[in-house]
């Protein structure tokens, strides 16, 4: 069953639209994993399913936030309130300064069984230490006596995921959220992530931009670019015949270790900003397939099975990746 | 020795203390010594001055400093020293209390209006920073016509006085930290508005707002003097080190004792207060805080 369903969503601020026709679902125990370069939406996507855009100046203008069968779009506050951090966590892309300066870890994480599961302290904090426990933290009981600034960015990171796990949510919305750690704790931190999907089924959105990361954890993915979805599909059919030039360009990207002796390659040009998002299909500037139709009309989704692409040459054969 | 061992632990979880860091350099140590001492004088003045500070003795009046008025008398002959420290009690109350009020409500203000915005913002700020408009002076006239002359208008008028300061400065430290991640990420937790402003915003925003405070008493004693010096403050016979400089200037050739020693009582207690509270910006180290409020 689908936990969460996002279809067609559209947000604006004020005149400018950022985001539009981004579609996708993920179930109990899925991972579906959202990708694009930076400035693709991708963390606007999670702002939008959070209920954080008024916060923020901006408002859902099209298309519907699911949530185990209740639309958000329409939620008051302080009902969404209930699901922040209850029902649906976030993990955002900063651990290092996510949390409060002058509180020990654990009344910072006892705060969320306490508001969302009505725990006493004392529950609350038995609750945090078996958290911190399944999250691999040795000696849980020592580390909530600490402050934030004596534990490392890896550390810190795991503390976070304690609290958007602490209230037991049925979706984590994990946004980057090894951006600014080492490799090394990047791939623990993934491992983890993975291994909570499959002991409490819960069902993750994972953004990233890093394709090896879906490849090897997703189920699903949404390939994102310019505010647009652009690509859907489970994670074989995608990796095997991507149809957007994008997604095959994204997974050309992707190293392939010490025996391909090629020079890494990247996609030539930028992101367009908000401001001036091409017309016609908004990646046709820098795409190698580009033919004069691209530049005017903008793309359909072309949906193959449980695939779609929004590319006008999408059933045709495009040239797979080396 | 388990005693002493549990001292020593306090001493060094205090030395620990930002607060405690302030008293560690040499000037923080003799700043912060005599506020604590003065402190210590003005709760137990009624133990320490040798004389009442309402004893009249015309008979020796305006005496010279000597045995047993050690800083002279006053033209009602009463003991200098006794209405200096009596007076430390009233300049320190009265400074202090209208700060506490004056921070109070500053911090409100300045927590709901920087978390806020809006409207409200808009309107709390154009309102206190009215009051920034008016001259200390005229604020206390105002009360004073309105209560009557005494400490309770000294009181509000310094409360008055320094409400923008805190205002000002609660705001800008709130509007800086909303837009901290933790605090982001404690709105995705699902946190209600109140306990992000009470147990995340506030905390982190009080440091600055403790010092100001702490160095406005050092202001606000040298205003409680200035309105006691004008007569809108201590009524007679209250001792207040402003009222006493005022009376002073009358005999200001024939006995300056009377003027020197409550205003050398205010400079010292407005140095030191202005340098400890220097030493405790350092320690806490929210120099760069304390800009653009």
């Amino acid at each position: 069953m689908n936990m969460l369903n996002v279809h067609n969503l559209g947000v604006a601020f004020g005149a400018v639209q950022p985001l539009s026709g981004v579609s996708f679902s993920v179930g109990k125990g899925e991972t579906l994993g959202i990708v694009g370069e930076s400035g693709s939406g991708k963390s606007l996507t999670a702002m939008s399913v959070m209920g954080l855009l008024p916060l923020i100046g901006g408002r859902i203008t099209a298309g519907t936030v699911e949530f185990d069968g209740q639309d958000l779009t329409k939620l008051p506050e302080r009902a969404y309130r209930k699901l922040r951090g209850g029902r649906i966590g976030l993990i955002t892309q900063n651990p290092m300064t996510s949390l409060d300066p002058l509180k020990k870890i654990g009344p910072q994480v006892d705060d969320v069984a306490i508001l969302h599961l009505g725990m006493t302290a004392t529950q609350a904090r038995a609750r945090t230490e078996e958290i911190l426990g399944t999250l691999r933290i040795p000696e849980p009981a020592l580390i909530c006596e600490r402050y934030p600034h004596q534990m490392s960015g890896g550390m810190k990171q795991r503390i976070v995921i304690a609290m958007a796990l602490a209230a037991d949510p049925d979706v984590l919305i994990a946004d980057e959220p090894t951006t600014a750690l080492d490799v090394t704790v990047q791939a623990q931190i993934i491992r983890l992530l993975d291994d909570l999907v499959k002991q409490r089924n819960l069902a993750l959105v994972l953004i990233t931009h890093d394709m090896s990361v879906v490849a090897q954890t997703c189920d699903k993915v949404v390939v994102m670019y310019a505010g647009r979805a652009v690509e859907y599909g489970p994670v074989g059919a995608i990796f095997e015949h991507p149809r957007h030039p994008y997604t095959q360009a994204l997974i050309a990207c992707i190293p392939r270790g010490l025996a391909d002796t090629a020079r890494l390659s990247g996609i030539a040009g930028t992101v367009p900003t908000v401001m001036n998002y091409p017309k016609g299909c908004p990646f046709h500037p820098r795409c190698a397939r580009a033919e004069p139709i691209c530049a005017t009309d903008p793309p359909e989704l072309s949906i193959n099975g449980d695939t779609g692409a929004a590319c006008h040459f999408a059933e045709m054969p495009h040239a797979q990746p080396a | 020795m388990k005693v002493s061992g549990m001292a020593a632990r306090s001493l060094d979880a205090f030395a620990r203390m930002s607060i405690g860091r302030a008293f560690a350099s040499g000037v923080g140590m003799v700043a912060g010594g005599f506020l604590v001492l003065l402190v210590l004088v003005a709760v137990f003045a009624p133990w320490i001055a040798p004389f009442d500070y309402a004893d009249q003795n015309l008979m020796n009046a305006n005496a010279a400093p000597a045995w047993p008025h050690l800083l002279g008398t006053d033209e009602f002959g009463r003991d200098v020293l006794s209405r200096v420290i009596y007076g430390a009690r009233t300049s320190l109350s009265v400074s202090a209390t209208a700060i506490g009020i004056s921070m109070a409500a500053g911090m409100t203000l300045g927590a709901a209006a920087g978390y806020f915005g809006g409207m409200f913002e808009r309107v709390v700020m154009t309102v206190v920073d009215l009051t920034w408009s008016f001259p200390d002076i005229l604020l206390a006239l105002i009360f004073v016509a309105i209560l009557g002359p005494g400490l309770t208008s000294t009181t509000f008028a310094i409360a008055i006085a320094y409400l923008a300061q805190f205002t000002r400065l609660t705001r800008a430290q709130i509007v800086r930290l909303k837009r901290e991640t933790f605090i982001e990420a404690t709105i995705n937790l699902g946190a209600k508005p109140s306990h992000i402003l009470l147990k995340h915003l506030m905390p982190n925003a009080i440091a600055p707002v403790i010092v100001v405070g702490i160095l406005a008493i050092g202001d606000g004693i040298v205003l409680e003097a200035t309105l006691g010096f004008f007569g809108l403050g201590a009524q007679p016979p209250t001792p207040s080190w402003g009222a006493m400089m005022s009376s002073g200037t009358a005999q200001l050739f024939l006995s300056p004792w009377v003027i020197i020693f409550p205003g050398v009582a205010v400079a010292v207690t407005v140095i030191a207060v202005n340098l400890f509270g220097d030493e405790l910006i350092r320690a806490l180290d929210i120099r760069d805080r304390l800009r653009g409020a």
